[in-house]
């Protein structure tokens, strides 16, 4: 599959008063054509700073992109002007955000949110953009969506108002689609129903989606690659299948033990993992996870381990992995 | 799951609001159940379905419309003031957000203190202090972070202060309204742990009020279903994810996305679109749709053994 999108060794920090956060510690992915990639992880693993970071959306100061390249279709955004940022945002890059309430302008009708991104983006005519918008707020699944058009967002559900920023973001048919936490504000019920739009709009159209989430189950339904993140790097990455049937990082491991599960007997204690994750003002220097790892070896705490490959699609950062490890010897 | 007598007693329960003109918001719309001894009852349901309202109002923080709410055979609505305030000691809450439940300003020690010296329990000074690192040590924290605030906690930290402030006066039963909604998955597990060993610890009863329905699963002995309102669906928790019967309860249970790829390829999902009007009743239209019947016209009936669910009222 041709990448659409490649990120080679990120580092991404925030000065703050008592020194610098190392949110993203050399982030390395790519996304291909057409295809759906989640990013997991907890807060503060830096999931959101790398989509933020793709977008060009987090103002510098406070942010730095200390090193790295993110090459959208063959060129590097780090390298483009504010303005030429300005033409692939939401035009090749769409974007859809947690809360759509703060994303969407509450003092501007649902419509013309809409159309001012196609006048803007695709020089349609206000006629034209009238059209183009109710098609796509009838495809994101809104009834009635011409007497829609000119409601405000006060008007709308929550499911409604996310049905809304996904018609927003994808009005423009843009290639690749970031969706930060879209369903977590939302019921259960309503979560399903936005996951179903996005699967649509995705075959219809032909979308890259790169989805943001710490929710395992909305992963399974939905992706065709898992990256995993902890404490800014990538511990683990391979397809749905590999990570859920055979995860091999202890940390991905542990998280799929922590979750109750419905088909699960009831009785059977929840294994959780231990201690927080690690204060990324000081990260430590070896393995990030090795303070919360039952199986940490000394050399987890000196040094960060390499990627162990298990197929082309697959790998994980873990010294127990690493092919001359032995069986494992916590505390050796 | 034997447990003991009956706790709490919720018998026809309402709550309404008025939102103006004219305009009623049945929240807790005549909902009974009991508790007991030891049992933990889980309560689920979507935002706006009058769950945290129920919690509220069964702790009495809202007084309710009707109904009547008995602890131990008391009906704590005909309580005075001050006989309430002495029965608050058996009833405590553990809230859904441990950044805006907790008093930035207070040290941990007058965080869990301020709860012993309203019931005056506190004693000496030392006896006080005494008695918070007791609790901090309960539930998994360094006594020695007592004179520390709530911004040095993380996320599943502060939340076991908040629950170490509801252990501090000994209740008998504790009502957890969404506790782990606002922790990470991998800190959800340790907080859940916590609430289980407490209560076979301290032997404490339980109404886990929530939306992760799997969580719910896990840690309900019974679980309750609502909507608009209203229970639609009581049972046993293995009984009611193996046998859900209310069209409702059946969506949930569909919607809700499974961590496994297997699973969530073959899966139907049944979607139950009217929502109806909403809790909302006004003069013009007095009832609500449930879908498939009238759910203002609707009871509870006990299908198979410990199995309720909400059907049309017969005649």
């Amino acid at each position: 599959m041709e990448p659409i999108l490649q990120v080679k060794d990120l580092h991404v920090s925030f000065q703050v008063k008592g020194g610098e956060v190392k949110a993203v510690r050399g982030m390395n992915f790519e996304v291909g054509k057409g295809e759906t990639v989640a990013i997991v992880g907890e807060s503060g693993s830096g999931k959101s700073v790398t989509a933020q970071t793709i977008m060009r959306l987090i103002p510098s100061p406070p942010s730095i992109v200390k090193q790295g390249e993110i090459l959208f279709q063959g060129q590097d955004i780090l390298k483009k002007s504010n303005k030429q940022m300005e033409a692939i945002r939401g035009k090749d890059i769409g974007m859809i955000f947690q809360d759509p309430m703060t994303s969407l302008n509450p003092t501007i009708r649902i419509g013309k949110q809409i159309t001012e991104v196609l006048i803007k983006h695709q020089k349609m005519s206000a006629g034209e953009a009238k059209k183009r918008a109710i098609e796509m707020l009838k495809l994101v699944g809104i009834k009635n969506a011409e007497a829609r058009f000119n409601q405000y967002p006060h008007e709308f559900s929550g499911g409604m108002r996310q049905r809304a920023m996904i018609a927003i973001a994808l009005a423009c048919r843009p290639s690749l689609l970031i969706a930060d936490e879209p369903t977590t504000a939302l019921d259960v019920t309503i979560q399903a129903q936005i996951m179903d739009v996005m699967k649509d709009m995705q075959e219809r159209l032909g979308t890259s989606i790169i989805l943001i989430t710490h929710d395992l189950g909305v992963v399974a339904g939905m992706c065709d690659r898992v990256i995993v993140m902890y404490a800014g790097e990538v511990v683990e990455s391979g397809t749905k299948w590999e990570i859920f049937k055979n995860p091999q990082h202890p940390y991905t491991k542990g998280l799929l033990r922590s979750m109750p599960r419905l088909d699960q007997k009831k009785g059977e204690p929840l294994i959780p993992i231990i201690g927080t994750p690690p204060d990324l003002i000081k990260p430590p220097i070896g393995c990030p996870f090795a303070a919360r790892c039952d199986k940490a070896m000394k050399v987890c705490e000196r040094i960060d381990p390499e990627a162990t490959v298990f197929s082309d699609t697959h790998l994980a950062r873990c010294w127990n992995l690493h092919p001359m490890a032995k069986e494992v010897h916590p505390n050796e | 799951m034997s447990k003991g007598k009956t706790l709490i007693e919720v018998e026809g329960l309402k709550k309404y609001f008025n939102v103006g003109g004219g305009g009623v918001l049945k929240a807790v719309n005549d909902i009974s159940f009991s508790i007991a001894e030891g049992e933990t009852l889980g309560l689920v349901g979507e935002s706006g379905c009058g769950k945290s309202t129920a919690g509220r109002t069964i702790l009495r923080l809202y007084e309710p419309t009707a109904g009547s709410v008995r602890f131990n055979g008391v009906d704590i609505n005909t309580l005075s003031p001050g006989k309430m305030k002495a029965m608050r000691r058996d009833m405590q809450m553990i809230f859904q957000d441990p950044y805006a439940s907790l008093n930035p300003r207070f040290t941990v020690t007058d965080i869990i203190g301020e709860a012993l010296d309203i019931h005056k329990m506190a004693g000496s000074r030392k006896e006080r202090k005494k008695r918070v690192e007791e609790l901090l040590d309960m539930v998994g924290l360094n006594p020695d972070h007592a004179t520390r605030y709530p911004h040095e906690f993380s996320g599943g930290q502060r939340q076991r202060i908040g629950i170490a402030r509801a252990l501090a006066v000994n209740p008998k039963f504790i009502i957890c309204d969404e506790p782990i909604s606002a922790l990470d998955v991998s800190i959800q597990a340790q907080v859940v742990n916590l609430l289980e060993d407490l209560q076979n610890r301290l032997g404490l009863t339980y109404l886990f009020i929530a939306h992760d329905l799997s969580m719910v699963k896990h840690i309900s002995d019974r679980v309750a279903v609502m909507y608009l309102g209203r229970i639609v669906e009581l049972a046993e928790s293995e009984e009611l994810y193996a046998n859900p019967l209310h069209p409702y309860t059946k969506t949930l249970l569909s919607a809700i996305p499974i961590p496994d790829p297997e699973i969530e390829a073959n899966k139907k999902r049944i979607i139950h679109e009217d929502h109806g009007n909403g809790p909302i009743h006004t003069d013009k239209d007095a009832s609500v749709s449930g879908g498939t019947y009238d759910l203002e016209n609707s009871e509870l009936v006990e299908v198979s053994k410990g199995h309720f669910v909400s059907m049309p009222k017969k005649g």
